[in-house]
């Protein structure tokens, strides 16, 4: 029971990590119908961004607490600024001047950023890990059983509640806002929307911006998580959380964040009680089964043929 | 203006040519992982490479010519490694320093094999390499699994009879290969593994393995497999509250391990070639490369005793063809830094060396007190 309630923290942490990467993916493709494959490495950028902010600015783990948490808040503001830059220049290079032609194009070209930014971090910042020494280390012993110890570290906590608050702040800007409403028109119909006068390019630009923003604050939180970062990560989680946008409905805010954390309850289980070797077999075939019987996935709503 | 700018960059590219083509250069290539996660390894390859190089033209080259190298990267990726291999082969170089990890050595070596092109592996320790020799022209001048699993396997077994054990691998050539010996020493010396899997390399999260590992009271974790991985599995493990000791083989050789895990880093033990170093007779070459800037890391100086291993071969050939240069390998007496190097009849080293290593204060260093 114990050992299921550790493996349940260790799941639910990591699922929220591929949640939040997700919600970029899902959220274009609900707008403009384009799978935004750079995304995962505008996450990788945000991770770097703030790896370079935290050693400008000297924090360490011995860092007064107030400080070190005022200072991170400047370092996620730092890099959500500079990701939201990426985010609306490669949006306003890559795949406006594309909109109107034939779906795979923007889809080539994504897969072309991805590359191109990858391709960039290298040479830039070198290809050799980066390791970050610990700044929360520690945590609080749960349960103290006879043959368990179950633990949550403060950075599980960080992340699982930060990623609630974000997807709640998300899912109001998505509903209450003048914004919202118009990336929610710019899904139903795009060139409605722009009839009836609003700034679709505006619109989907700012939708750009605010999943790179999504996507560095993911990235601070991998960085102090895991303490390593190299210009791959992007690639890997980027994989797991398209797969996580998928299986929740791609399109669907709820059904990413769902995905998400169903993909790393998945993984996480099957490594406890199966094989670590085999558990992105589990994940995936998982997806297969979901998209077999539920091809818009858990969340999805069926493509309408609009005449 | 326009004109200019076009030809600017094509006589610079003239001027490269013709000095390449001046000397009558015999080409010698380095391969490894010079980018990549793994590229901390590739950096040991160069020191020692480029030093080597670097002795040997200042005292007149071999046979009368000055080498030029060629620097591959294959990443420690397969499918990279071949096309490096190809490129080597296609550049007819005479000699390949190189690669690093097992799992890219042995698609190469097929490779060099084909052409008779002469393969040195400072490094790779997969028993595959040379029991499934791709051909004559295949050597290296470490030891092999094997014997490093023997070591590990009877050291677990001794210390920690009746403990837990725990045996995880990356799934590489390398490590899978290790792991596989190492188990088969501990069943030898009667101690049964409570838990054998593996994990994906180049993952973050080795969250739910660690917690597998708590659950089942491992004592000590056996993992086979390079550092960057070490590090999160060790830091995890802290993170958790779990006191197992960790133990792993030679592709811990590397100080960034500690930057990765942390405090926790310290205590971790591996077996490894014997640090040089700590012989006398190696003082100057050791302070050599200090005085560089690349003070000498596990691979550094078998890297460089490669170079002078074919060099040597090559000398007594009296040529760079590849057939009459590995005669002479074969013949091979020669002592070094690292020890004397004489191969057998399967391009193995005779008699290779292990020592125990542990990290403390965030760097590794032999340590023979444990036994």
């Amino acid at each position: 029971m114990d050992y299921l309630a550790q493996q349940l923290i260790n799941g639910l942490t990591l699922g929220s990590i591929y949640g939040l990467i997700a919600i970029g993916y899902t959220m274009v493709y609900g707008i403009i119908g384009m799978i935004n494959f750079a995304h995962g490495d505008v996450f990788m950028v945000g991770a770097f961004v703030s790896l370079i902010c935290i050693l400008i600015f000297g924090i360490t783990g011995s860092t007064d607490i107030v400080i070190g948490i005022g200072l991170l808040m400047i370092v996620a503001v730092i890099a959500m600024a500079i990701s939201g830059v990426y985010g609306w220049t490669i949006e306003r290079l890559a795949y406006r001047p594309l909109r109107g032609s034939f779906r795979l194009a923007p889809l080539i070209t994504a897969i072309g950023v991805s590359i191109f930014l990858q391709n960039f971090v290298q040479e830039t910042q070198g290809a050799r890990v980066k390791p970050l020494q610990a700044l929360f280390a520690g945590g609080f012993t749960l349960h103290e059983g006879t043959e368990f110890t179950v633990r949550i570290t403060y950075m599980q906590i960080l992340i699982v509640v930060l990623t609630i608050v974000l997807m709640t702040g998300f899912s109001l800007l998505i509903s209450r806002t003048s914004l919202g409403r118009a990336q929610r028109a710019c899904e139903q119909d795009l060139k409605m929307t722009q009839l009836l006068g609003i700034d679709v390019d505006r619109t989907i630009s700012m939708t750009f911006v605010i999943g790179a923003m999504l996507a560095a604050v993911a990235g601070l939180m991998y960085l102090l998580y895991y303490g390593v970062i190299d210009f791959f990560i992007g690639f890997s989680a980027g994989v797991k959380a398209f797969t996580a946008a998928v299986l929740g409905g791609i399109g669907s805010l709820p059904g990413a964040m769902i995905g998400g954390v169903l993909i790393g309850l998945i993984e996480v289980l099957f490594a406890a009680y199966f094989s670590s070797e085999y558990k992105d077999v589990a994940a995936f075939s998982m997806l297969i089964i979901v998209l077999i019987f539920m091809p818009q996935g858990l969340l999805g709503r069926p493509e309408i043929e609009k005449v | 203006m326009i004109k200019l700018t076009k030809t600017l960059p094509v006589l610079a590219l003239g001027i490269a040519l013709s000095s390449s083509a001046a000397h009558a250069d015999v080409t010698v290539a380095l391969a490894g992982p010079m980018t990549g996660g793994l590229a901390a390894f590739g950096e040991q390859f160069k020191a020692g490479f480029n030093m080597a190089v670097e002795e040997i033209n200042a005292a007149g080259g071999v046979n009368g010519q000055k080498i030029a190298t060629v620097v591959g990267d294959d990443q420690c990726d397969p499918k990279q490694a071949v096309a490096v291999a190809n490129d080597n082969v296609s550049k007819k170089v005479a000699v390949v320093i190189g690669h690093f990890c097992s799992g890219s050595s042995i698609p190469a070596s097929k490779v060099y094999a084909e052409e008779g092109t002469i393969m040195i592996s400072p490094s790779s320790t997969n028993v595959k390499l040379t029991d499934e020799r791709a051909g004559p022209s295949i050597f290296r001048v470490i030891g092999r699994d094997d014997v490093q699993g023997k070591i590990a396997g009877a050291f677990i077994a001794a210390k920690y009879k009746g403990k837990n054990v725990a045996v995880l691998d990356d799934k590489s050539a390398y490590a899978a290969g290790l792991a596989v010996e190492t188990v088969k020493a501990l069943n030898a010396n009667g101690l049964k593994p409570v838990i054998v899997d593996a994990i994906t390399p180049g993952e973050k999260d080795y969250t739910a393995i660690v917690s597998k590992l708590k659950s089942l009271k491992v004592d000590v974790l056996y993992y086979s497999g390079y550092h960057p991985e070490s590090g999160l599995l060790v830091k995890q493990m802290a993170e958790q509250g779990m006191k197992a000791q960790f133990i792993s083989g030679d592709a811990l050789g590397d100080n960034e391990f500690a930057q990765i895990a942390g405090a926790a880093s310290d205590g971790a033990i591996f077996t490894n070639p014997p640090d040089h170093c700590l012989n006398p007779a190696n003082k100057d070459i050791c302070a050599k490369f200090v005085a560089k800037g690349t003070p000498v890391a596990t691979y550094t100086l078998y890297a460089y005793v490669a170079v002078k291993t074919w060099a040597e071969a090559a000398k007594k050939a009296g040529s760079f063809d590849s057939k009459k240069v590995v005669a002479a390998m074969n013949e091979t007496s020669l002592e070094t830094p690292v020890g004397k190097i004489k191969f057998d009849n399967k391009g193995d080293v005779l008699d290779p060396k292990y020592a125990w290593h542990a990290f403390k204060g965030g760097k590794y260093a032999q340590d023979d007190s444990i036994k």
